[in-house]
């Protein structure tokens, strides 16, 4: 008989007044009596409705019986057949608009916590099991992955599996792309990517890090190399801007900039590390997504005491996930909604003093089918702030289609490709993830690097 | 993959160490793929260590057969400091590059490269270049005494004239850089080409002057950055009213454009922070020399 409460057993997670003034994981994780009663809300539907919201297709309700049952380790195993950093998009997937979106439970309640699930019996596995992956045969091929974040660490793993030889080549010192560099410690903890990648190693995969395709090499020359193919997953790195007055004063930060000094430069245990970080006594982020949540509630930590959401349109059209927008307000993040950014204003030293807004309304629907905010006439106001953090999104980084002749890119940067099999115009190359569809979520991205990795094999085989 | 070749050295590890003067500390770095592809104008990216910055220095030399890239820096703040505190033989972990887009040098004839202070260190691989490339080269340095001079000899070699002045005179040449262009200007010198790189007073003064004459100049930025890949949007620099990432639309841009002012207004931005780290660092090192 399943368990029919309507509501998810409760997350523990560390108290907001507390958690604000720490970097440590807000979400605590399931216990084991609690993954069992939450995987007992499943009706273990024979369509399985929520499989069609997952990007990777993880066998859901087949995951959560194991669970149910106990079997820890296999649900894991079972995540693990189609899914490759299940710790990860755990934590960081946008469920409530996936898998749970179109779970049953959820017509007249909560739906099942999938994402919350996934995260247990991923955890489960680290913390008991560990070791062990299957042996693999090579087949002697070489494939470069360019870029380490989530699109090229799963097409890496996938082609790993098939025997293929694997070179990731990493712009940065450390792989992981946005799981290192934006998405902060408290929602991703930075020791579990360092674990999934690490399990890629244990598959042969190499990674080169500092190594900039696009400048220290090109992808001509990976192929003189010997590599047989190549998959662009460079992500969306490039930060836009508003291009409004007073953007380049002291004290602006794109969120790019911002997180990956707290993330991947750990500013945020300076001077130990020596990478700084300024943050004033109030701080304004523009943007409504989650990289706006992760960097307001950095903020916030790093010890401002007036931290604000300023976003053009309403909470309804938000982009960022339920729950980082619920962490963010009960962290005491100021949300201030129907306001959009006109100038940056600052003192004679050129440092920020605060940023002019104008109040919006919602008018007719746009092309994206949300309503398009309309600035109010004379609503024009002062917020006073140290800091503005640009938080509205990024675009493709153009330094690969720069230097690859003949790869071709659509007007606003990304690679196109056949999308189903990541192909670019250019023969063994293929791409995905951000760089090929702007910024998305890891998620998204992971399903592209699956993608990509079965045409390259299925590419390589008939060579 | 990469062909093979006696490896003499470890990755990144210090070949050549030397002390240009009390501030400036010159070395010569292995590192086989940065300077297989490096060219004037381009930066690298250095990390010391896992507690490490990611500081940007422009490349000053490199050695394509023996594999190796030399930088030129001054100490300033902790992370350059610690940079010449390490030894030939030391390594430090990261070394990437070579980043930025490369000097435009082709078809000029006659050009003015001036190098003030450090950055005579960048100026100095352009006038090489440039002198390779068949081209008239006048060097202009200006340094603030005669024991900061740098790179004299290297200068006076790729160069068909070398003018170097000091602040106070004490090398017998008293002036500012700007004097003697102009003076080489109203010699009759008809440039085709200005280079100016050092501190953004003296590029900003250079671009000034020969905006005057109407010669085409060329400056290169150095302002805060992470990534050195435009991710970070940090390097920000205003040119001709446009937002433009000096990691990648630069380091080169026409000193005609460039809005000096916001630039040495943003190199301020990190200044409390760069001397908590730097003096943090000097107590500690005080510290194991009392322990």
């Amino acid at each position: 008989m399943p368990n029919m409460s309507n509501e998810k057993v409760k997350m523990p997670e560390q108290k907001p007044d507390i958690r604000n003034k720490n970097f440590m994981e807000v979400a605590l994780g399931y216990t084991e009596e609690m993954a069992v009663e939450e995987a007992s809300r499943c009706l273990n539907c024979k369509n399985a409705p929520c499989m069609n919201g997952c990007p990777v297709n993880v066998k859901i309700p087949q995951f959560i019986d194991l669970i149910r049952k106990k079997d820890f380790e296999g649900a894991y195993k079972k995540i693990k057949e189609t899914s490759a950093l299940p710790a990860i998009c755990g934590r960081v997937c946008p469920q409530e608009s996936q898998c749970e979106k179109y779970c049953v439970r959820g017509i007249k309640g909560e739906a099942v916590g999938i994402g919350r699930l996934e995260r247990f019996a991923a955890d489960y596995f680290m913390n008991n099991c560990d070791g062990g992956e299957e042996k693999i045969v090579s087949n002697g091929k070489r494939v470069a992955v360019v870029g380490g974040g989530p699109s090229g660490l799963t097409c890496a793993g996938d082609l790993a599996k098939l025997g293929y030889k694997v070179t990731i080549f990493e712009a940065f010192h450390k792989a992981g792309g946005v799981l290192v560099y934006g998405i902060p410690e408290f929602r991703l903890p930075k020791a579990i990517v360092e674990k999934e990648i690490n399990k890629l190693k244990d598959l042969g995969v190499e990674i080169e890090t500092n190594v900039v395709i696009g400048r220290t090499l090109d992808v001509k020359e990976l192929f003189e190399d010997g590599f047989e193919a190549v998959f662009i997953g460079t992500g969306a790195g490039l930060p836009s801007f508003m291009n409004m007055p007073g953007e380049n004063l002291n004290g602006v930060y794109s969120a790019n900039e911002f997180l990956t000094r707290i993330n991947l430069m750990k500013a945020y245990k300076f001077p130990e590390y020596d990478t700084p970080v300024s943050v004033g006594k109030s701080v304004a982020v523009v943007g409504g997504g989650n990289v706006a949540m992760d960097a307001a509630r950095c903020a916030k930590r790093l010890g401002a005491e007036n931290v604000y959401i300023v976003y053009r349109r309403s909470q309804e059209e938000m982009p960022a996930r339920l729950e980082e927008v619920h962490h963010a307000k009960e962290e005491g993040i100021i949300f201030r909604l129907l306001t959009n950014p006109v100038a940056v204003k600052g003192d004679e030293k050129g440092n920020v003093t605060g940023i002019e807004c104008v109040e919006m309304v919602l008018g007719e629907a746009d092309a994206s089918g949300r309503r398009r905010p309309v600035a109010k006439e004379n609503s024009n106001f002062i917020l006073d702030v140290d800091n503005v953090i640009i938080a509205i999104g990024q675009t493709p980084n153009p330094l690969v289609k720069a230097t690859t002749e003949g790869l071709e890119t659509q007007k606003w940067g990304g690679i196109i490709v056949d999308e189903a099999t990541g192909k670019t115009s250019l023969d063994g190359v293929y791409a995905g993830g951000d760089a090929v569809t702007g910024a998305a979520t890891v998620i998204l991205a992971m399903g592209a690097g699956k993608t990509a990795a079965k045409a390259i094999d299925e590419y390589l085989q008939n060579k | 993959m990469r062909k093979q070749v006696t490896v003499m050295y470890a990755k990144n590890e210090i070949i050549t160490k030397k002390v240009l003067n009390e501030q400036v500390v010159l070395l010569e770095i292995y590192s086989p793929l940065v300077a297989k592809k490096a060219q004037p104008g381009q930066f690298i990216i250095f990390r010391i260590d896992e507690f490490g910055e990611r500081i940007p220095l422009t490349i000053a030399d490199f050695d394509r057969e023996k594999g190796s890239v030399t930088i030129i820096f001054q100490k300033v703040g902790k992370s350059t400091n610690q940079l010449a505190s390490l030894s030939e033989g030391d390594s430090i972990l990261d070394f990437v590059g070579p980043l930025g887009t490369a000097s435009h040098l082709e078809g000029y004839k006659k050009v003015a490269v001036i190098g003030g202070g450090l950055g005579t260190a960048i100026a100095y691989p352009q006038a090489k270049k440039l002198n390779e490339l068949g081209a008239e080269v006048h060097m202009i340095t200006g340094f603030r005494n005669k024991e900061l001079i740098i790179l004299k000899e290297e200068c006076e070699k790729v160069s068909n004239r070398c003018v170097i002045s000091t602040d106070d005179g004490s090398n017998g040449n008293k002036g500012f850089v700007t004097d003697i262009l102009r003076q080489l200007i109203e010699e009759g010198n008809n440039y085709d080409l200005v280079i100016a790189i050092g501190p953004l007073p003296m590029m900003k003064f250079v671009a000034l002057l020969t905006k005057e004459y109407g010669i085409k100049t060329i400056v290169s930025m150095n302002p805060v950055m992470i990534d050195g890949t435009g991710m970070c949007g940090g390097c920000r620099v205003t040119v001709g009213g446009e937002t433009k990432f000096a990691c990648v639309d630069g380091p080169d841009f026409d000193g005609h454009l460039v809005d000096f002012d916001q630039a040495i207004m943003r190199q301020q931005a990190f200044k409390d922070k760069e001397k908590q780290s730097f003096e943090e660092h000097i107590c500690r090192m005080e510290g194991f020399k009392n322990a």
